[in-house]
C-alpha cells in the first residue's frame, strides 16, 4: 500500500472560528494506480491533496506513506519525501522566470543528496515529455502547453513514486490539455502513480478511479470502466 | 559544489534582471564602503606626509618654543601668539656645553614678514633670521653661493640667502650672487604712521628647489642673520623658537631633560606646572600632526559606518519587498523538497552577494577617489604618498558581507517561514 489515510481530520482557525475541511477522511492507494479526486470548489479536495501530498499536516488521524506513519515526521523529513518521492504539477506551472527549461527542470535536484549527473537527469526527463530539443529556451518563450510538460519533466526528475496534479489542464486549451493528459496517462502505463485533483468530469474520466469529495467527506470511489476511460492522443500544436 | 554552482547562477541573473532596483539599493553600501577605504587611504597617505615633512628637517632635532603647552596639545605659539618668555640669555645657556653636552649645535629663529625690494622688482615674502649654524639643524642644498656663516652672523653682516622662487622673481635671468636687495622694515608701531626706511642686504646664497618641509614653502622665504632680523626689522628682544641638533638619537630624550632643567633654572621655575616654554622632539611632533589625523579619521569613519547601517536598512527593506514579491517562487521550491533552511541561506545568499558586489564598487569608487586625492595633493606641492592597503580592502570585504548577514537575515528568516500551501496559493 502506497498510501493509507486512517480517520483524518483538518481543521482552520480563524482567530477563533473554527473551519472544518476534512472530516473522518478514510483512503487507500495502491502502487501504479491513476486516481482523480473531484469536487466542486470548497469541497476540500485542494487540502487532501496538499494533506497528502505532506504540504500540510493532518489535525488528526494517521497517515502511512509507503508503510511509515509519517506522524512524527520532522519538517525537513517531509521536505526530503516531497523532494523524492514525490512529484507536484500546478495549475500554474510556477516554472521559475528568467531562467532555461533545464534549469527548471534541474530544480528538484539541487536539492536532492545527489551531486552529479544532474544535467543528464533532467535532460531524459525533458525528453520523456518531448520536450528534449527545447532545453535552452526561457521558461517564458515557451506556450502554456509546452510550460506545463516542462512541470511535468520536473516532477518526474528525481524518479518519484506519485505524482500529483492540481488541475494540471485548468490554464490549458483543450489541445494542450489533451496532450498533458496523454502523457499523465503514458506515465501511469510505465507504473508510476497519479494522483489528479480537478473539478471537470471530462478530465476524471482519464482515470482509473474517481473519489468524489463535499464538504470535506468522500461521498463516493468508483472504478472507471476501462471502455468508459477517455483517452487522448498526442496533438501537437506547437 | 555544483548545487552551489546554480543557485549563485540564480541569484545573479535575478538580481542583473532587476539592474536599477538592485544598484539603488546597493548605493549606501557602495557609500559607505568607499568611505572606509577612503579613510584608510587618506590616514594612511596624511600619515606618511606628516612624517614625511617632519623628517626631512633632520634627525635627532630638539625645538624650543615659548609658552608653556600640556602633552598632547599643541604649544600656544603654533596659534601665532606672540610670547616673550625666551631671551638671548637663555641661548648662551643652552650653548653651555657643560649644561646641554649632547648638543651639537643650537640655532635661535625669528621670523616675520618683508617685502624684498631689487632695482624695479618687488617681491612680499617671509624671512627668517637665524644663525650661522642653520645648515646644522636643517637640511640645507644650495643652487648658489654658500649659508652665511657663524662668524658672518654673530658679526651681524647684510648678507641674504634667498629661496628658489624668491630668487627666481627677483632676479628672472640676472646672476643674484653680489646683488643688493632692500627689505623694507616693517612698520612695527601701526598707530604712528612713518616711513620707515629699508635696509640693503647682500645676495650671498640661494637655495635649491625644495618644496614644503614642515610644511613650510622653503622656496618662499629669505634667510638672514638673526640679530638684523630680530632687532632692526622686528624691533624685538625675544626669540620665537630655537632649534638643537643631538649627536645621537639616543641621547634626544636626555637633552630634552637638559633642556628643560637649564631654562627652568634660567627662569627660576620650581614647579614644573608652572613652565613659560615647552621643549619637544620630532616624535612629539609627529605624535601630534598625527593625532589631529586620528580624530578626523575617527569622525569621518563614524559617517561611514552611518552610511553602512543605512545602506543595510535599504537592503532589508528591499530583500521583504522582494520575499513578498517571490512568495510563490519559495512555495513551489518547498513544494519540489527545498527545506526552510534551504530558503533561508538562498535570501541571505542574496543579500550577500548584493552587500558584495556593492562592497566591490564601493572599493573601486575609493581607491578611485583616494588616488584623485592624492593627485591634487601632489599637485599643490606635497608629496602625497597614494597608499591601498590590503587590509582595508579585505576589512571592506569583510564589513559588505557581515552587512548582507545581518541585514538580510530577517527577510531570509520570514522567506523561510512561509507556508508552502499559503506560498503556493499567493496571488
Amino acid at each position: 500500500m502506497l498510501i493509507e489515510l486512517k480517520n483524518i481530520i483538518k481543521d482552520y482557525d480563524n482567530g477563533g472560528v473554527i473551519t472544518h475541511v476534512l472530516h473522518d477522511i478514510n483512503l487507500k492507494v495502491e502502487e501504479g494506480e491513476f486516481m482523480a479526486i473531484m469536487g466542486p470548489s470548497g469541497s476540500g479536495k485542494s487540502t487532501l491533496m496538499h494533506t497528502i501530498g505532506f504540504l500540510d499536516r493532518p489535525s488528526s488521524g494517521e497517515y502511512l506513506f509507503d508503510g511509515e506513519n509519517t506522524k512524527d515526521f520532522t519538517d525537513d523529513e517531509l521536505a526530503k519525501i516531497r523532494n523524492q518521492r514525490i512529484g507536484f504539477v500546478f495549475q500554474s506551472f510556477n516554472l521559475l522566470p528568467r531562467t532555461t527549461v533545464l534549469d527548471n527542470v534541474m530544480l528538484p535536484l539541487m536539492y536532492s543528496n545527489s551531486k552529479t549527473g544532474h544535467e543528464k537527469r533532467a535532460k531524459e526527463a525533458l525528453e520523456a515529455v518531448d520536450l528534449g530539443d527545447r532545453l535552452n529556451f526561457m521558461s517564458n518563450q515557451i506556450s502554456g502547453g509546452q510550460k506545463q510538460r516542462v512541470a511535468i519533466a520536473r516532477a518526474l526528475v528525481c524518479d518519484p513514486k506519485v505524482i500529483f496534479a492540481d488541475e494540471p489542464t485548468g490554464n490549458l486549451d483543450s489541445k494542450s490539455g489533451s496532450t498533458v493528459m496523454h502523457i499523465l496517462e503514458k506515465l501511469n502505463k510505465e507504473g508510476r502513480t497519479i494522483i489528479l485533483v480537478t473539478h471537470d468530469m471530462n478530465v476524471a474520466m482519464h482515470a482509473k478511479r474517481i473519489v468524489t469529495i463535499r464538504d470535506g467527506e468522500i461521498v463516493s470511489d468508483k472504478k472507471v470502466e476501462e471502455k468508459e476511460r477517455k483517452h487522448s492522443i498526442r496533438i501537437d500544436t506547437d | 559544489m555544483k548545487n552551489f554552482l546554480s543557485e549563485i547562477k540564480y541569484t545573479i541573473k535575478n538580481l542583473l534582471s532587476r539592474k536599477g532596483r538592485s544598484f539603488l539599493t546597493i548605493l549606501g553600501i557602495v557609500i559607505g564602503v568607499a568611505g572606509v577605504i577612503i579613510i584608510i587611504s587618506l590616514g594612511a597617505g596624511a600619515q606618511s606626509l606628516v612624517v614625511g615633512q617632519v623628517t626631512k628637517l633632520g634627525t635627532n632635532l630638539v625645538g624650543v618654543l615659548p609658552g608653556q603647552s600640556n602633552e598632547n596639545g599643541p604649544p600656544a605659539a603654533v596659534f601665532g601668539i606672540q610670547i616673550k618668555t625666551l631671551s638671548l640669555r637663555d641661548l648662551e645657556a643652552i650653548k653651555d656645553k657643560s649644561k646641554v653636552p649632547h648638543a651639537t649645535a643650537v640655532a635661535a629663529f625669528v621670523s616675520g614678514n618683508a617685502t624684498l625690494i631689487s632695482g624695479k622688482e618687488s617681491v612680499d615674502t617671509s624671512f627668517v633670521a637665524t644663525d650661522g649654524t642653520y645648515p646644522k639643524v636643517q637640511n640645507v642644498e644650495m643652487e648658489k653661493g654658500e649659508f652665511f656663516t657663524e662668524e658672518e652672523s654673530n658679526a651681524g653682516n647684510n648678507v641674504i640667502v634667498l629661496g628658489y622662487d624668491v630668487a627666481e622673481s627677483l632676479f628672472p635671468g640676472i646672476e643674484p650672487l653680489g646683488q643688493i636687495v632692500k627689505i623694507k622694515i616693517p612698520n612695527n608701531n601701526p598707530s604712528q604712521n612713518l616711513e620707515v626706511g629699508s635696509i640693503p642686504f647682500r645676495v650671498i646664497g640661494v637655495q635649491k628647489k625644495m618644496g614644503t618641509v614642515a610644511f613650510q614653502n622653503q622656496d618662499d622665504q629669505v634667510f638672514i642673520p638673526f640679530s638684523i632680523g630680530q632687532r632692526q626689522l622686528l624691533g624685538i628682544d625675544y626669540l620665537q623658537f630655537i632649534r638643537i641638533k643631538v649627536n645621537d638619537s639616543n641621547n634626544v630624550k636626555a637633552t630634552i631633560d637638559d633642556v628643560t632643567r637649564v631654562l627652568r633654572e634660567q627662569h627660576r621655575i620650581k614647579n614644573p606646572s608652572d613652565d613659560d616654554f615647552s621643549v619637544r622632539d620630532l616624535a612629539d611632533a609627529i605624535k601630534l600632526l598625527t593625532g589631529i589625523t586620528d580624530t578626523l579619521s575617527l569622525f569621518l569613519a563614524l559617517m561611514a559606518g552611518i552610511s553602512l547601517v543605512v545602506g543595510g536598512i535599504g537592503i532589508m527593506n528591499i530583500m521583504l519587498v522582494t520575499v513578498s514579491e517571490r512568495t510563490r517562487e519559495i512555495g513551489l521550491r518547498k513544494s519540489i523538497g527545498a527545506t526552510s533552511r534551504n530558503i533561508r541561506n538562498q535570501f541571505l545568499f542574496e543579500a550577500i552577494v548584493l552587500t558584495l558586489s556593492g562592497g566591490i564598487l564601493g572599493i573601486i569608487l575609493g581607491i578611485l577617489i583616494s588616488y584623485l586625492v592624492a593627485l591634487g595633493a601632489r599637485f599643490a606641492g606635497y608629496d602625497w604618498a597614494f597608499i591601498i592597503s590590503p587590509l582595508a580592502i579585505i576589512l571592506a570585504v569583510f564589513v559588505s558581507i557581515i552587512t548582507g548577514i545581518i541585514f538580510g537575515l530577517y527577510p531570509a528568516i520570514k522567506a523561510a517561514r512561509l507556508d508552502p500551501i499559503d506560498a503556493l496559493r499567493y496571488e
